[in-house]
């Protein structure tokens, strides 16, 4: 899956001096009330943090600004699905005008119709909605299904994906990595080398965001040197 | 308009003729829709005018509709929102209450589609949901009959479920919604059957599915406006009684069948007073009816065992809010229901947290004094508390403000030691209403004894002096009689109710006079809270009134052999002392009450009246003071 990063980031967190004496709690909850939002600053959704004040010595700024600034190293976990991109996620509803996916369980992607290849047709069986693939009857894709698709835009407000089915590589997880469709892995790894050297998760590694977190020592990452101000 | 409508007649026959399959009637819509952009309006405007249509529809045209709304659910994708502004305008305004059954189904579904398709619709979709929490005007009537409530059932169900059903396609519309649900609060007015049944609407969403996410915002919310409209009842309102009484006497109790017997007392009563002027105010309608549906939630909430991080919520947002107000009158109450639902986790933590502020030196001394005024109420009047944590409290009250005085040896400063005076008047006023049922269990009644209350009371601060009088003589008139205390000076109170000492270290804000707690006055929150509730009345004090005749004779000698005649046994649980204390029917009503409260003298028609024990009581405050 692509679109996850993680992101070294120099910042400065402002916090009001009634919170001097929870200086971590409070840069915490900073942090924390970015969760789950666009910011365009780190031109992603902040998945996860782990923040470290580097700073000991927080002074009271002078002038119109008067909160701490408390400097601060933190890793962030980035969710930034661009055009093109590949993600995975769970079949919620099927109809046959659209397909409704959740990814890593918080946004939502929408397939119309217009966007699922010919190849899958619309079946009901045993009043359950599914697309079956012509060519490949095992090819299935119903609620439940982990799919991989194609982004085609990104509602960065709502965190709302507009998704496609069109290239091959696309459509049931399962089905494409058991059929290992050579042609979609090479494509995917090589997406992944263009991507500005920016994505640094395996397929395997995306879905669980908790291993990233953990995994402190996760080797490629993209540098953000340029100090962020939040308050 | 006209001719759209028979433009429309026709496409329904057409439809009917050709017999389309749902699938050809999405494809027939999806073209409709996308020659638009080409410039060929005239389909899209016959849809238009279908949904628009609203009044007096036909079955025929009730179809149409069902069928339109249907078909469109199948093409959103192809709805576009400049291009379609006046289709997505002409469906959002559309409420569920102008339609039946079939109408609200179609249009849920469009409704769900349209949210779901695109990022675009959320908050379209979620602001339709929650504009259909409250009926139309025209329909407010209805609600008060049998089918305009099955009809109420039928319209919320179906909102609630699309609620829930959009947030399990977007999992951050909760997110949204909850930001619309509370601003949308704000902005509902004064009116009675509006407000609630839009509050109805939001604790339904708290107790729902939804409850994860949007609960602790929503409750909040729900909190802050009982606040509001808390502070537009002005204390004006209420008091409008004669404040020459001591603030024991200011709690009255009757009935409307003892309006004779109380009449001899007095000639007005004050609750008769406030309850007047409270009445026919439309704010304190709407607080009332608003504070029950609380309770009521509540009551559900510890039915589903889900009180307690209900409760986590309220009390953060008690602290946050209610406790920093200036004198809230009515909103405290809800978290003293909840206090009574379970008062073993919830009271306690209440009470431990509100002393847990009062000690800390953390908080500003408003909030400090605050706190600890709430608490002296509580403890005071929650009937549902043990004995046993109102001792542990006061010992920690007195601790602390044993521990205070201890590096001070100057003269009173009401001023510049208020917390530690407002601390000092606390214990006091605990002890007026819980010192007998202390003393009546031996375990307590030495941990009392224990308690280095006099030091504290004989320090060179002089607390007896800067609080208030009526408290002090209450506490001094029980306290000698059970040994607890006897000051070596005289003090001379003359039935003041309070002095220029207490009326400087309460402040501007005079928390010296705050007594949160004290009965409500709203009615219909009255008949909740009643059997949790210590009147004063059903307090019985340390003395009697034969023992004090006896004692103005100069007599009384062993006291402490003297002043419980009726002791408990000794093997009771805490509790059940408690109760047997103040349910205990052999004790003399008569005798006491007489002194402290204006109270019906016939003890006969007094006992008739104790289960239901109505109260006549303002609240211990007045501007007049000011």
């Amino acid at each position: 899956m692509e679109g996850l990063k993680v992101s070294d980031a120099n910042m400065v967190v402002y916090v009001h001096p009634s919170k001097s004496k929870k200086i971590s709690q409070a840069v915490l909850r900073e942090l924390g009330a970015m969760l789950l939002k666009f910011d365009e600053k780190f031109e992603g959704v902040l998945l996860a943090y782990e923040a470290k004040i580097i700073d000991k010595n927080a002074k009271i700024l002078s002038g119109v600004h008067p909160y701490f600034g408390v400097t601060i190293k933190a890793k962030l976990l980035l969710f930034s699905p661009k055009p093109n991109m590949l993600l995975e996620g769970k079949v919620v509803k099927l109809r046959q005008e659209s397909i409704h996916v959740i990814v890593l369980g918080f946004a939502s992607a929408v397939i119309t119709y217009e966007d699922i290849r010919d190849e899958f047709k619309h079946r009901t069986k045993h009043g359950e909605e599914m697309f079956v693939s012509r060519a490949h009857k095992h090819h299935i894709i119903k609620v439940g299904t982990m799919i991989r698709l194609l982004v085609k835009s990104f509602d960065e407000e709502i965190l709302h994906i507009s998704g496609s089915l069109v290239p091959s590589h696309t459509g049931s997880i399962h089905w494409l990595e058991k059929n290992s469709v050579e042609g979609s892995v090479t494509m995917s790894k090589r997406k992944m080398r263009e991507n500005e050297g920016g994505v640094t998760l395996q397929d395997s590694v995306g879905t669980d965001v908790n291993a990233v977190i953990l995994n402190n020592d996760h080797q490629p990452k993209t540098k953000k040197q340029k100090p962020t101000r939040i308050s | 308009m006209g001719a759209e409508l028979e433009n429309n007649q026709a496409q329904l026959h057409a439809m009917e003729d050709v017999n389309l399959t749902d699938a050809q009637l999405v494809d027939f819509i999806r073209g409709f829709l996308s020659s638009v952009s080409l410039g060929d309006i005239d389909g899209y405007n016959q849809l238009v005018g279908v949904i628009h249509h609203r009044d007096r529809l036909s079955p025929d045209e009730v179809a149409l509709l069902v069928t339109c709304l249907k078909a469109l659910s199948g093409a959103v994708s192809c709805i576009d929102i400049i291009l379609h502004e006046s289709l997505l305008a002409a469906i959002f305004k559309m409420s569920l209450w102008d339609y039946g059954s079939n109408v609200m189904d179609a249009l849920i579904e469009l409704i769900i589609s349209l949210a779901v398709s695109n990022g675009k619709y959320v908050d379209s979709c979620l602001d339709m949901l929650v504009n259909n929490f409250m009926p139309p005007n025209s329909y407010m009537d209805l609600l008060k009959k049998p089918h305009g409530l099955t009809r109420k059932e039928e319209v919320l169900s179906r909102v609630h479920t699309a609620l829930k059903d959009i947030s399990d396609l977007v999992p951050l519309a909760p997110l949204r919604l909850e930001q619309k649900v509370v601003h949308k609060m704000q902005r509902v007015f004064f009116n009675e059957s509006l407000t609630t049944i839009y509050v109805e609407n939001m604790l339904r969403l708290e107790k729902g599915a939804l409850s994860e996410f949007v609960g602790r915002k929503i409750l909040t919310a729900l909190v802050d406006k009982l606040l509001d409209l808390d502070v537009e009842i002005g204390w004006d309102d209420i008091l409008q009684d004669d404040f020459s009484k001591g603030i024991f006497e200011m709690e009255l109790e009757d009935d409307d069948d003892t309006t004779d017997d109380i009449n001899e007392d007095s000639s007005e009563l004050p609750r008769e007073l406030s309850r007047r002027s409270l009445g026919g105010n439309v704010i304190a309608e709407t607080l009332d009816s608003l504070i029950v549906l609380t309770f009521e939630h509540l009551e559900s909430c510890e039915r589903d065992g889900r009180l307690n991080e209900v409760f986590d919520i309220l009390l953060l947002s008690f602290q946050r809010t209610v406790l920093t107000a200036y004198k809230s009158k009515f909103a405290q109450f809800i978290v003293f229901y909840a206090c009574s639902l379970d008062p073993e986790v919830c009271g306690a933590r209440f009470a431990i947290s509100l002393a847990d502020m009062f000690v800390s030196c953390n908080d500003p001394p408003l909030i400090r004094m605050s706190a600890v005024s709430y608490l002296a109420s509580f403890l005071s009047r929650g009937k549902f508390l043990t004995t046993s944590l109102v001792t542990t409290i006061l010992k920690r009250l007195v601790d602390w403000c044993l521990e205070y005085g201890k590096t001070l040896n100057v003269d009173p400063n009401p001023k510049a030691h208020k917390v530690f005076y407002s601390g000092c008047q606390a214990i006091m006023y605990v002890l007026c209403f819980r010192m007998r049922s202390i003393l009546e269990i031996p375990r307590l009644k030495s941990q009392l004894l224990l308690m280095p209350i006099g030091p504290l009371l004989t320090h060179r601060l002089s607390p007896l002096k800067v609080c208030l009088p009526s408290i002090v003589e209450e506490f001094l008139r029980q306290a000698k009689v059970a040994n607890l205390f006897t000051p070596s000076e005289n003090f001379i109170f003359n039935g003041l109710l309070e002095s220029d000492y207490s009326r400087s270290f309460g402040g501007l804000e005079r928390l010296d006079m705050f007594f949160p707690f004290d009965p409500c006055l709203l009615k219909k929150c009255d008949r909740y809270l009643r059997p949790h509730f210590v009147y004063w009345s059903m307090v019985r004090p340390t003395y009697d009134e034969e023992e004090e005749e006896e004692e103005d004779d100069g007599g009384s000698s062993d006291e402490d052999a003297e002043i419980f005649p009726d002791r408990i046994d000794e093997n009771l649980m805490d509790d059940e002392a408690m109760a047997i204390s103040y349910d205990d029917q052999d004790f003399d009503l008569d005798s006491g009450l007489n002194k402290m409260s204006i109270t019906p003298r016939n003890s006969l028609q007094y006992r008739c009246d104790f289960v239901q024990m109505p109260s006549r009581i303002r609240p211990s405050m007045s501007p007049e003071f000011f």
